[in-house]
Protein backbone atom coordinates (compact mmCIF):
# COMPACT_ATOMS: atom_id res chain seq x y z
CA UNK A 1 0.00 0.00 0.00
CA UNK A 2 2.51 2.30 0.64
CA UNK A 3 4.73 1.87 -1.85
CA UNK A 4 1.53 2.10 -4.38
CA UNK A 5 1.04 5.38 -2.79
CA UNK A 6 4.85 6.31 -3.07
CA UNK A 7 4.68 5.34 -6.99
CA UNK A 8 1.36 7.20 -7.23
CA UNK A 9 3.51 10.32 -5.89
CA UNK A 10 6.29 9.60 -8.30
CA UNK A 11 3.94 9.73 -11.24
CA UNK A 12 2.27 12.71 -9.89
CA UNK A 13 5.37 14.70 -10.27
CA UNK A 14 6.39 13.10 -13.39
CA UNK A 15 3.01 14.28 -15.03
CA UNK A 16 3.53 17.26 -14.28
CA UNK A 17 6.75 17.80 -15.78
CA UNK A 18 5.33 16.01 -18.80
CA UNK A 19 2.77 19.19 -19.16
CA UNK A 20 5.10 21.87 -18.32
CA UNK A 21 7.32 20.26 -20.85
CA UNK A 22 4.85 18.93 -23.46
CA UNK A 23 2.61 21.33 -23.39
CA UNK A 24 3.96 24.11 -25.34
CA UNK A 25 5.27 21.88 -27.75
CA UNK A 26 1.57 20.86 -28.35
CA UNK A 27 0.41 24.31 -28.27
CA UNK A 28 3.28 24.78 -30.82
CA UNK A 29 1.46 22.10 -33.30
CA UNK A 30 -2.11 22.53 -32.82
CA UNK A 31 -2.57 26.41 -33.58
CA UNK A 32 0.10 25.67 -36.42
CA UNK A 33 -3.34 24.16 -38.20
CA UNK A 34 -5.50 26.44 -37.35
CA UNK A 35 -5.86 30.08 -39.88
CA UNK A 36 -5.95 32.98 -38.54
CA UNK A 37 -9.18 33.76 -38.03
CA UNK A 38 -9.90 30.66 -36.45
CA UNK A 39 -7.35 31.18 -33.92
CA UNK A 40 -8.51 35.12 -32.61
CA UNK A 41 -11.57 33.88 -32.42
CA UNK A 42 -11.26 30.66 -30.75
CA UNK A 43 -9.16 29.46 -27.51
CA UNK A 44 -5.60 28.78 -27.83
CA UNK A 45 -5.94 25.32 -26.44
CA UNK A 46 -8.71 24.16 -28.67
CA UNK A 47 -8.31 21.81 -31.88
CA UNK A 48 -8.55 23.19 -35.31
CA UNK A 49 -11.58 22.91 -36.42
CA UNK A 50 -10.68 23.32 -39.68
CA UNK A 51 -7.49 21.43 -39.93
CA UNK A 52 -5.63 23.60 -42.89
CA UNK A 53 -1.87 22.94 -44.22
CA UNK A 54 -2.25 26.73 -45.32
CA UNK A 55 0.16 27.98 -43.26
CA UNK A 56 2.73 25.54 -43.95
CA UNK A 57 2.08 26.13 -47.45
CA UNK A 58 2.61 29.66 -46.84
CA UNK A 59 5.84 29.66 -45.02
CA UNK A 60 7.89 27.31 -47.85
CA UNK A 61 6.81 30.15 -50.19
CA UNK A 62 8.05 32.88 -48.03
CA UNK A 63 11.67 31.50 -49.38
CA UNK A 64 11.78 29.82 -45.85
CA UNK A 65 13.64 26.66 -46.89
CA UNK A 66 16.75 28.94 -48.61
CA UNK A 67 17.56 28.99 -44.53
CA UNK A 68 17.41 24.86 -44.00
CA UNK A 69 19.45 24.76 -46.88
CA UNK A 70 21.94 27.64 -45.53
CA UNK A 71 22.04 26.11 -42.10
CA UNK A 72 22.47 23.07 -43.48
CA UNK A 73 25.63 24.12 -45.71
CA UNK A 74 27.13 25.78 -43.02
CA UNK A 75 26.52 23.37 -39.73
CA UNK A 76 28.05 20.58 -42.17
CA UNK A 77 30.97 22.21 -43.50
CA UNK A 78 32.10 23.49 -39.96
CA UNK A 79 31.50 20.50 -38.33
CA UNK A 80 33.90 18.88 -41.26
CA UNK A 81 36.60 21.67 -40.42
CA UNK A 82 36.03 21.53 -36.60
CA UNK A 83 36.78 17.39 -36.34
CA UNK A 84 39.82 17.49 -38.76
CA UNK A 85 41.78 20.68 -36.90
CA UNK A 86 40.83 18.98 -33.47
CA UNK A 87 41.73 15.64 -33.88
CA UNK A 88 44.99 16.97 -35.69
CA UNK A 89 45.48 19.56 -32.46
CA UNK A 90 44.33 16.75 -30.03
CA UNK A 91 47.01 14.46 -31.53
CA UNK A 92 49.87 16.34 -31.05
CA UNK A 93 48.70 17.61 -27.41
CA UNK A 94 48.04 13.72 -26.74
CA UNK A 95 51.00 11.86 -28.25
CA UNK A 96 54.25 14.32 -29.73
CA UNK A 97 56.43 15.53 -26.78
CA UNK A 98 57.14 19.08 -27.37
CA UNK A 99 57.75 20.16 -23.80
CA UNK A 100 54.80 22.60 -24.12
CA UNK A 101 52.02 20.01 -24.66
CA UNK A 102 50.57 20.95 -20.89
CA UNK A 103 50.70 24.76 -21.32
CA UNK A 104 48.96 24.34 -24.86
CA UNK A 105 46.02 22.14 -23.65
CA UNK A 106 44.97 24.56 -20.89
CA UNK A 107 45.33 27.83 -23.47
CA UNK A 108 42.68 26.05 -25.93
CA UNK A 109 40.73 25.00 -22.71
CA UNK A 110 40.59 28.61 -21.76
CA UNK A 111 39.22 29.69 -24.22
CA UNK A 112 35.70 28.48 -23.22
CA UNK A 113 35.71 31.16 -21.15
CA UNK A 114 35.34 33.93 -23.70
CA UNK A 115 32.22 35.05 -23.68
CA UNK A 116 31.49 35.06 -27.36
CA UNK A 117 29.74 38.24 -27.47
CA UNK A 118 32.58 40.09 -26.54
CA UNK A 119 34.52 39.22 -29.77
CA UNK A 120 31.32 40.15 -31.51
CA UNK A 121 32.62 43.91 -32.42
CA UNK A 122 35.86 42.57 -33.72
CA UNK A 123 34.91 39.32 -35.83
CA UNK A 124 32.75 42.03 -37.51
CA UNK A 125 35.76 43.98 -38.56
CA UNK A 126 37.95 41.45 -39.26
CA UNK A 127 34.97 39.68 -41.25
CA UNK A 128 34.60 42.69 -43.10
CA UNK A 129 37.96 43.39 -43.98
CA UNK A 130 38.54 39.62 -45.32
CA UNK A 131 35.31 40.50 -47.75
CA UNK A 132 33.57 37.60 -46.35
CA UNK A 133 30.97 40.29 -44.81
CA UNK A 134 26.88 38.50 -46.01
CA UNK A 135 28.56 35.42 -47.39
CA UNK A 136 27.72 31.80 -45.69
CA UNK A 137 31.59 30.99 -45.53
CA UNK A 138 31.95 34.11 -42.72
CA UNK A 139 30.26 32.08 -40.07
CA UNK A 140 32.44 29.28 -40.30
CA UNK A 141 35.27 30.72 -39.15
CA UNK A 142 34.09 31.72 -35.77
CA UNK A 143 32.21 28.26 -35.48
CA UNK A 144 35.18 26.59 -35.56
CA UNK A 145 36.96 28.78 -33.51
CA UNK A 146 34.58 28.66 -30.74
CA UNK A 147 33.77 24.77 -31.51
CA UNK A 148 37.48 24.17 -31.10
CA UNK A 149 37.99 24.69 -27.05
CA UNK A 150 35.19 21.59 -26.07
CA UNK A 151 36.40 19.37 -29.23
CA UNK A 152 40.12 19.43 -28.40
CA UNK A 153 39.33 19.14 -24.57
CA UNK A 154 36.74 15.81 -25.72
CA UNK A 155 39.47 14.05 -28.36
CA UNK A 156 42.59 15.10 -26.41
CA UNK A 157 40.93 13.21 -22.94
CA UNK A 158 40.25 10.27 -25.81
CA UNK A 159 43.24 9.40 -27.37
CA UNK A 160 45.39 10.01 -23.94
CA UNK A 161 43.14 6.65 -23.22
CA UNK A 162 44.34 4.40 -26.28
CA UNK A 163 47.11 2.56 -24.95
CA UNK A 164 50.42 3.57 -26.82
CA UNK A 165 51.36 -0.39 -27.71
CA UNK A 166 49.68 0.07 -30.78
CA UNK A 167 51.26 3.17 -32.47
CA UNK A 168 54.91 1.46 -30.89
CA UNK A 169 55.09 -1.17 -33.28
CA UNK A 170 54.50 1.62 -36.15
CA UNK A 171 56.79 3.73 -34.81
CA UNK A 172 59.44 1.20 -34.94
CA UNK A 173 58.71 0.32 -38.45
CA UNK A 174 59.19 4.17 -39.39
CA UNK A 175 55.78 5.20 -40.45
CA UNK A 176 55.86 8.79 -40.35
CA UNK A 177 53.32 10.97 -37.44
CA UNK A 178 50.67 11.61 -40.56
CA UNK A 179 50.24 7.39 -41.28
CA UNK A 180 50.03 6.70 -37.94
CA UNK A 181 47.47 9.68 -37.51
CA UNK A 182 45.06 8.42 -40.13
CA UNK A 183 45.63 4.93 -40.22
CA UNK A 184 46.23 4.56 -36.35
CA UNK A 185 45.15 7.07 -34.09
CA UNK A 186 41.61 8.45 -36.56
CA UNK A 187 40.06 4.71 -36.57
CA UNK A 188 40.54 4.03 -32.87
CA UNK A 189 38.78 7.67 -32.02
CA UNK A 190 35.19 7.30 -34.43
CA UNK A 191 33.23 6.97 -31.50
CA UNK A 192 34.63 10.49 -29.98
CA UNK A 193 34.40 12.08 -33.49
CA UNK A 194 30.98 11.19 -33.43
CA UNK A 195 30.13 12.33 -30.43
CA UNK A 196 32.12 16.08 -31.30
CA UNK A 197 30.28 15.91 -34.59
CA UNK A 198 26.28 15.12 -32.60
CA UNK A 199 27.60 17.79 -29.71
CA UNK A 200 29.01 20.71 -32.57
CA UNK A 201 26.23 19.90 -34.50
CA UNK A 202 23.62 20.67 -32.14
CA UNK A 203 25.03 23.61 -30.92
CA UNK A 204 25.83 25.52 -34.39
CA UNK A 205 22.83 24.44 -35.89
CA UNK A 206 20.91 26.57 -33.06
CA UNK A 207 23.40 29.32 -33.12
CA UNK A 208 22.43 32.86 -33.74
CA UNK A 209 24.65 35.83 -32.76
CA UNK A 210 27.10 35.53 -35.37
CA UNK A 211 24.87 35.19 -37.92
CA UNK A 212 22.92 38.68 -36.67
CA UNK A 213 26.08 40.37 -37.24
CA UNK A 214 27.95 39.08 -39.72
CA UNK A 215 25.54 38.49 -42.60
CA UNK A 216 22.39 40.63 -43.86
CA UNK A 217 20.53 39.51 -46.86
CA UNK A 218 17.52 37.56 -46.61
CA UNK A 219 19.43 34.83 -49.24
CA UNK A 220 22.34 34.54 -46.66
CA UNK A 221 20.08 33.80 -43.45
CA UNK A 222 20.77 30.87 -41.34
CA UNK A 223 17.83 29.33 -40.02
CA UNK A 224 17.58 30.94 -36.71
CA UNK A 225 18.12 34.54 -37.99
CA UNK A 226 15.82 33.65 -40.53
CA UNK A 227 13.04 32.63 -37.77
CA UNK A 228 13.45 36.01 -36.11
CA UNK A 229 13.48 37.82 -39.48
CA UNK A 230 10.25 36.13 -40.05
CA UNK A 231 8.64 36.59 -36.49
CA UNK A 232 9.42 40.11 -37.43
CA UNK A 233 7.69 40.40 -40.29
CA UNK A 234 4.73 38.70 -39.78
CA UNK A 235 4.86 38.09 -36.22
CA UNK A 236 0.63 39.77 -35.89
CA UNK A 237 0.00 36.62 -37.84
CA UNK A 238 0.35 34.25 -34.90
CA UNK A 239 -0.29 30.75 -35.92
CA UNK A 240 1.92 31.76 -39.56
CA UNK A 241 4.79 32.27 -37.13
CA UNK A 242 4.10 29.24 -34.80
CA UNK A 243 4.46 27.36 -38.08
CA UNK A 244 7.60 28.79 -39.05
CA UNK A 245 9.01 28.23 -35.67
CA UNK A 246 7.67 24.29 -35.73
CA UNK A 247 9.22 23.79 -39.31
CA UNK A 248 12.59 25.22 -37.78
CA UNK A 249 12.50 22.91 -34.86
CA UNK A 250 11.60 20.08 -37.25
CA UNK A 251 15.11 18.60 -38.24
CA UNK A 252 16.42 18.11 -34.69
CA UNK A 253 12.94 16.71 -33.51
CA UNK A 254 13.35 14.45 -36.61
CA UNK A 255 16.96 13.36 -35.79
CA UNK A 256 16.14 12.81 -32.04
CA UNK A 257 13.38 10.58 -32.77
CA UNK A 258 15.51 8.11 -34.67
CA UNK A 259 18.97 8.66 -33.16
CA UNK A 260 17.81 9.50 -29.21
CA UNK A 261 20.82 7.71 -27.48
CA UNK A 262 23.42 9.58 -29.42
CA UNK A 263 21.85 12.85 -29.52
CA UNK A 264 21.75 12.99 -25.77
CA UNK A 265 25.27 11.84 -25.49
CA UNK A 266 26.77 13.99 -27.64
CA UNK A 267 24.48 17.19 -26.04
CA UNK A 268 25.34 16.43 -22.70
CA UNK A 269 29.05 15.59 -23.79
CA UNK A 270 30.80 18.76 -22.78
CA UNK A 271 28.94 19.12 -19.94
CA UNK A 272 29.91 15.67 -18.04
CA UNK A 273 33.25 15.79 -18.07
CA UNK A 274 34.04 19.34 -17.58
CA UNK B 1 68.03 20.48 -42.75
CA UNK B 2 66.74 18.70 -45.64
CA UNK B 3 62.80 17.84 -45.54
CA UNK B 4 64.09 14.21 -44.38
CA UNK B 5 65.02 15.88 -41.14
CA UNK B 6 62.88 17.94 -40.99
CA UNK B 7 60.29 15.53 -40.63
CA UNK B 8 61.75 13.84 -38.08
CA UNK B 9 61.54 16.90 -35.87
CA UNK B 10 59.59 16.07 -33.36
CA UNK B 11 59.02 20.40 -32.68
CA UNK B 12 58.47 21.09 -36.83
CA UNK B 13 56.01 17.92 -36.49
CA UNK B 14 53.86 19.13 -33.60
CA UNK B 15 54.04 22.45 -35.21
CA UNK B 16 51.96 21.42 -38.18
CA UNK B 17 49.99 19.48 -35.88
CA UNK B 18 48.61 22.48 -34.29
CA UNK B 19 48.67 25.33 -36.85
CA UNK B 20 45.27 25.20 -38.12
CA UNK B 21 43.84 25.02 -34.49
CA UNK B 22 46.49 28.04 -34.15
CA UNK B 23 45.29 29.90 -36.73
CA UNK B 24 41.18 29.59 -36.37
CA UNK B 25 41.76 30.65 -32.08
CA UNK B 26 43.98 33.57 -32.99
CA UNK B 27 41.86 35.13 -35.48
CA UNK B 28 38.75 34.55 -33.88
CA UNK B 29 38.85 33.62 -29.89
CA UNK B 30 42.42 35.86 -29.46
CA UNK B 31 43.10 38.70 -31.07
CA UNK B 32 39.38 39.71 -30.81
CA UNK B 33 40.11 40.17 -27.16
CA UNK B 34 43.17 42.72 -27.25
CA UNK B 35 41.40 44.34 -30.39
CA UNK B 36 38.05 44.79 -28.28
CA UNK B 37 40.20 46.66 -25.74
CA UNK B 38 41.88 49.02 -28.15
CA UNK B 39 39.07 49.83 -29.46
CA UNK B 40 37.64 50.86 -26.38
CA UNK B 41 39.68 53.95 -26.49
CA UNK B 42 38.06 55.28 -29.70
CA UNK B 43 34.89 56.84 -30.70
CA UNK B 44 34.13 54.77 -33.81
CA UNK B 45 30.61 54.20 -36.02
CA UNK B 46 32.14 50.62 -37.08
CA UNK B 47 33.11 52.06 -40.96
CA UNK B 48 34.45 55.63 -40.79
CA UNK B 49 37.50 57.30 -39.04
CA UNK B 50 37.99 56.16 -35.54
CA UNK B 51 38.46 59.32 -33.08
CA UNK B 52 40.81 59.09 -30.02
CA UNK B 53 38.68 59.42 -26.69
CA UNK B 54 41.87 58.12 -24.37
CA UNK B 55 39.64 57.16 -21.04
CA UNK B 56 36.33 58.91 -21.97
CA UNK B 57 34.24 55.55 -23.08
CA UNK B 58 35.67 53.97 -19.79
CA UNK B 59 34.14 56.76 -17.49
CA UNK B 60 31.24 57.01 -19.27
CA UNK B 61 30.73 53.08 -18.34
CA UNK B 62 31.99 53.05 -14.97
CA UNK B 63 28.78 55.66 -14.01
CA UNK B 64 26.22 54.46 -16.20
CA UNK B 65 23.44 53.25 -14.57
CA UNK B 66 22.03 51.13 -17.55
CA UNK B 67 25.30 49.07 -17.59
CA UNK B 68 25.54 48.43 -13.43
CA UNK B 69 21.84 47.11 -13.60
CA UNK B 70 22.33 44.66 -16.49
CA UNK B 71 25.67 43.41 -14.60
CA UNK B 72 23.18 42.55 -12.25
CA UNK B 73 20.46 41.60 -14.34
CA UNK B 74 23.12 38.66 -14.94
CA UNK B 75 23.91 37.95 -11.55
CA UNK B 76 20.20 37.85 -10.98
CA UNK B 77 20.09 35.30 -13.38
CA UNK B 78 22.86 33.34 -12.18
CA UNK B 79 20.55 33.11 -8.72
CA UNK B 80 17.25 32.34 -10.21
CA UNK B 81 18.86 29.45 -12.36
CA UNK B 82 20.78 27.85 -9.43
CA UNK B 83 17.82 28.15 -7.40
CA UNK B 84 15.67 26.57 -9.88
CA UNK B 85 17.81 24.48 -12.41
CA UNK B 86 19.65 22.37 -9.96
CA UNK B 87 16.52 21.15 -7.62
CA UNK B 88 14.71 20.70 -9.75
CA UNK B 89 16.80 18.95 -12.38
CA UNK B 90 18.07 16.65 -9.06
CA UNK B 91 14.31 16.01 -8.15
CA UNK B 92 13.34 14.59 -11.51
CA UNK B 93 16.92 12.90 -11.38
CA UNK B 94 15.83 11.12 -9.04
CA UNK B 95 12.76 10.01 -9.70
CA UNK B 96 13.71 8.82 -13.19
CA UNK B 97 16.58 6.50 -11.75
CA UNK B 98 14.20 4.92 -9.59
CA UNK B 99 12.73 1.59 -10.94
CA UNK B 100 9.73 2.62 -12.27
CA UNK B 101 7.37 1.54 -15.96
CA UNK B 102 7.69 4.10 -18.57
CA UNK B 103 10.98 6.09 -17.00
CA UNK B 104 12.56 5.82 -20.81
CA UNK B 105 9.16 7.32 -22.13
CA UNK B 106 9.47 10.28 -19.86
CA UNK B 107 13.23 10.79 -20.16
CA UNK B 108 12.40 11.52 -23.93
CA UNK B 109 9.81 13.99 -23.67
CA UNK B 110 11.52 15.69 -20.99
CA UNK B 111 14.84 16.16 -23.15
CA UNK B 112 12.96 18.06 -25.77
CA UNK B 113 13.45 21.82 -24.96
CA UNK B 114 17.48 21.27 -25.15
CA UNK B 115 16.67 20.80 -29.23
CA UNK B 116 14.71 24.06 -29.77
CA UNK B 117 17.24 26.77 -30.06
CA UNK B 118 17.03 29.89 -28.14
CA UNK B 119 15.15 32.00 -30.82
CA UNK B 120 12.09 29.39 -31.45
CA UNK B 121 11.90 29.15 -27.70
CA UNK B 122 11.76 32.63 -27.41
CA UNK B 123 9.39 33.31 -29.41
CA UNK B 124 6.71 30.11 -28.10
CA UNK B 125 6.99 31.78 -24.83
CA UNK B 126 6.02 34.77 -26.31
CA UNK B 127 3.29 33.88 -28.05
CA UNK B 128 2.04 32.09 -24.64
CA UNK B 129 2.90 35.19 -22.69
CA UNK B 130 1.14 37.14 -25.05
CA UNK B 131 -1.84 39.44 -22.97
CA UNK B 132 -4.51 39.09 -25.64
CA UNK B 133 -4.15 35.52 -27.25
CA UNK B 134 -1.63 33.66 -25.02
CA UNK B 135 -2.05 30.51 -23.55
CA UNK B 136 -1.16 31.77 -19.56
CA UNK B 137 -3.94 34.41 -19.29
CA UNK B 138 -5.87 31.92 -21.24
CA UNK B 139 -5.49 29.33 -18.51
CA UNK B 140 -5.74 31.90 -15.73
CA UNK B 141 -8.82 33.32 -17.12
CA UNK B 142 -10.45 29.95 -17.49
CA UNK B 143 -9.87 28.85 -14.21
CA UNK B 144 -11.18 32.18 -12.91
CA UNK B 145 -8.36 34.21 -11.86
CA UNK B 146 -8.81 36.93 -13.91
CA UNK B 147 -6.65 39.05 -11.43
CA UNK B 148 -3.09 37.06 -11.95
CA UNK B 149 -3.80 37.92 -15.82
CA UNK B 150 -0.69 40.44 -16.42
CA UNK B 151 0.71 41.79 -19.80
CA UNK B 152 3.86 39.51 -18.81
CA UNK B 153 6.46 40.69 -21.06
CA UNK B 154 5.54 44.61 -20.62
CA UNK B 155 5.43 45.16 -17.03
CA UNK B 156 9.04 46.24 -16.22
CA UNK B 157 8.76 44.67 -12.57
CA UNK B 158 7.91 41.23 -13.87
CA UNK B 159 9.53 41.19 -16.78
CA UNK B 160 12.39 40.21 -16.23
CA UNK B 161 10.76 36.59 -13.79
CA UNK B 162 8.91 36.17 -17.46
CA UNK B 163 12.25 36.16 -19.46
CA UNK B 164 14.05 33.91 -16.77
CA UNK B 165 11.15 31.36 -17.03
CA UNK B 166 11.94 30.15 -20.50
CA UNK B 167 15.65 29.86 -19.90
CA UNK B 168 14.95 27.31 -16.84
CA UNK B 169 12.38 25.59 -19.01
CA UNK B 170 14.83 24.66 -22.12
CA UNK B 171 17.76 24.45 -19.45
CA UNK B 172 16.72 21.62 -16.82
CA UNK B 173 17.10 18.80 -18.71
CA UNK B 174 20.45 18.97 -19.51
CA UNK B 175 21.15 19.35 -15.85
CA UNK B 176 18.85 16.19 -15.42
CA UNK B 177 20.56 14.36 -17.58
CA UNK B 178 23.99 14.99 -16.10
CA UNK B 179 22.53 14.17 -12.52
CA UNK B 180 20.53 10.92 -14.18
CA UNK B 181 24.30 9.71 -15.33
CA UNK B 182 25.73 10.16 -12.06
CA UNK B 183 22.85 8.94 -9.82
CA UNK B 184 23.59 6.15 -12.24
CA UNK B 185 27.39 5.52 -11.22
CA UNK B 186 26.87 5.91 -7.57
CA UNK B 187 27.41 2.10 -6.12
CA UNK B 188 24.19 -0.09 -5.19
CA UNK B 189 26.14 -1.67 -2.24
CA UNK B 190 25.91 1.66 -0.34
CA UNK B 191 22.40 1.70 -1.16
CA UNK B 192 22.09 -1.36 0.67
CA UNK B 193 24.11 -0.84 3.70
CA UNK B 194 21.26 2.68 4.50
CA UNK B 195 18.85 -0.16 3.85
CA UNK B 196 20.24 -2.74 6.56
CA UNK B 197 20.75 0.37 8.89
CA UNK B 198 17.41 1.05 8.53
CA UNK B 199 17.49 4.27 6.51
CA UNK B 200 14.30 5.51 4.69
CA UNK B 201 14.19 7.37 1.36
CA UNK B 202 14.98 10.39 2.66
CA UNK B 203 17.59 9.50 4.81
CA UNK B 204 19.02 7.76 1.45
CA UNK B 205 19.06 10.53 -0.20
CA UNK B 206 20.09 13.09 2.12
CA UNK B 207 23.37 10.85 3.33
CA UNK B 208 24.10 9.24 0.59
CA UNK B 209 22.98 10.18 -3.04
CA UNK B 210 23.61 14.00 -2.32
CA UNK B 211 26.87 13.62 -0.95
CA UNK B 212 27.82 11.32 -3.87
CA UNK B 213 27.01 13.86 -6.07
CA UNK B 214 29.00 16.65 -4.50
CA UNK B 215 31.46 16.74 -7.17
CA UNK B 216 28.28 16.60 -9.74
CA UNK B 217 26.67 19.55 -8.54
CA UNK B 218 29.20 21.79 -8.06
CA UNK B 219 30.31 21.32 -11.66
CA UNK B 220 26.84 21.46 -13.13
CA UNK B 221 26.83 25.02 -10.58
CA UNK B 222 30.33 25.98 -12.52
CA UNK B 223 28.51 25.86 -15.76
CA UNK B 224 25.09 27.53 -14.69
CA UNK B 225 27.18 30.44 -13.26
CA UNK B 226 29.31 30.96 -16.30
CA UNK B 227 26.50 30.11 -18.94
CA UNK B 228 24.09 32.55 -17.38
CA UNK B 229 26.76 35.50 -17.53
CA UNK B 230 27.34 34.97 -21.10
CA UNK B 231 23.26 34.53 -22.08
CA UNK B 232 21.88 36.82 -24.84
CA UNK B 233 19.98 35.17 -27.80
CA UNK B 234 16.42 34.27 -26.05
CA UNK B 235 16.41 37.63 -24.01
CA UNK B 236 17.09 39.34 -27.33
CA UNK B 237 14.61 37.76 -29.51
CA UNK B 238 12.12 37.90 -25.95
CA UNK B 239 12.49 41.74 -25.42
CA UNK B 240 15.79 43.12 -26.81
CA UNK B 241 16.25 44.17 -23.17
CA UNK B 242 13.29 46.27 -22.73
CA UNK B 243 11.09 47.47 -21.56
CA UNK B 244 12.93 50.64 -20.51
CA UNK B 245 16.14 47.98 -20.01
CA UNK B 246 14.27 46.13 -17.31
CA UNK B 247 15.38 42.59 -18.58
CA UNK B 248 18.72 44.08 -20.53
CA UNK B 249 21.80 41.42 -19.91
CA UNK B 250 25.39 42.69 -20.70
CA UNK B 251 25.02 41.21 -24.08
CA UNK B 252 21.59 42.51 -24.79
CA UNK B 253 23.13 46.15 -23.98
CA UNK B 254 26.45 45.59 -25.86
CA UNK B 255 24.68 44.22 -29.16
CA UNK B 256 22.48 47.48 -28.87
CA UNK B 257 24.79 49.74 -28.15
CA UNK B 258 26.83 48.59 -30.79
CA UNK B 259 24.68 47.27 -33.86
CA UNK B 260 21.69 49.18 -33.64
CA UNK B 261 23.21 52.76 -31.96
CA UNK B 262 26.46 51.99 -34.40
CA UNK B 263 28.37 52.99 -31.48
CA UNK B 264 31.38 50.95 -31.66
CA UNK B 265 33.77 52.26 -29.24
CA UNK B 266 31.44 52.23 -26.19
CA UNK B 267 30.54 48.61 -27.77
CA UNK B 268 33.87 47.59 -27.31
CA UNK B 269 34.20 49.00 -23.25
CA UNK B 270 30.57 47.09 -22.67
CA UNK B 271 32.50 43.89 -24.31
CA UNK B 272 35.95 44.45 -22.66
CA UNK B 273 34.08 44.45 -19.18
CA UNK B 274 31.97 41.55 -19.82
CA UNK B 275 34.88 39.54 -20.94
CA UNK B 276 36.85 40.48 -17.14
CA UNK B 277 33.45 39.91 -15.21
CA UNK B 278 33.35 36.26 -16.55
CA UNK B 279 37.40 35.74 -16.61
CA UNK B 280 37.29 36.98 -12.73
CA UNK B 281 33.91 34.95 -11.92
CA UNK B 282 35.50 31.70 -13.69
CA UNK B 283 39.08 31.57 -12.41
CA UNK B 284 37.06 32.27 -8.54
CA UNK B 285 34.73 29.25 -9.38
CA UNK B 286 36.88 27.20 -10.69
CA UNK B 287 39.15 27.72 -7.58
CA UNK B 288 36.63 27.14 -5.14
CA UNK B 289 35.21 23.72 -7.42
CA UNK B 290 38.28 22.05 -7.66
CA UNK B 291 39.41 22.82 -3.92
CA UNK B 292 35.58 21.48 -2.65
CA UNK B 293 36.10 18.26 -5.08
CA UNK B 294 39.34 17.69 -3.84
CA UNK B 295 37.99 18.13 -0.27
Amino acid sequence: MVNRIKKLVIYLFLSIWLVITGYPLVFLVQNSFKVRLEFFRNPVWSLPANFTLQNYIEVMESGFYIYFINSIIVCFISVAIIIIVSALASYAISRIDFKFNKLVYILFLAGMMIPIHSTLIPIYKITLSMGLYDRLSALIGPYVAFSLPISVFILTGFINDIPYELEEAAIIDGASRFRIFKDIILPLVKPAISTVAIYNLTLLWNQFAYALVLTSSPGKRILTLGLFEFQGQHGINIPLTLTALFLSVLPLIVLYVFLQEHIIKGMTAGALKG
Amino acid sequence: MNKKELMNNKYFIAALFLLPALIFSLVYLIIPIPLSAYYSFFEWDGIGAMEFLGLDNWAELLSDPIFWSSMANNFKLVAISLVIQIPIALFLAVLLTRKIKGASFFKTIFFVPMLLSSIAVAFLWRYMYDPTFGLINGVLNLVGLEHLTQSWLGNPDIVFYSVAAPIQWRFIPLYMIIFMAAISNIPEQLYEAAEIDGANNWQMFFFVTLPMLRATVVNASVLIIVGSLKYFAMIFALTGGGPNHASELMATYLYSKSFTEMNMGYGSTISVALFLVALIVSVVFLRFSKKDVRN
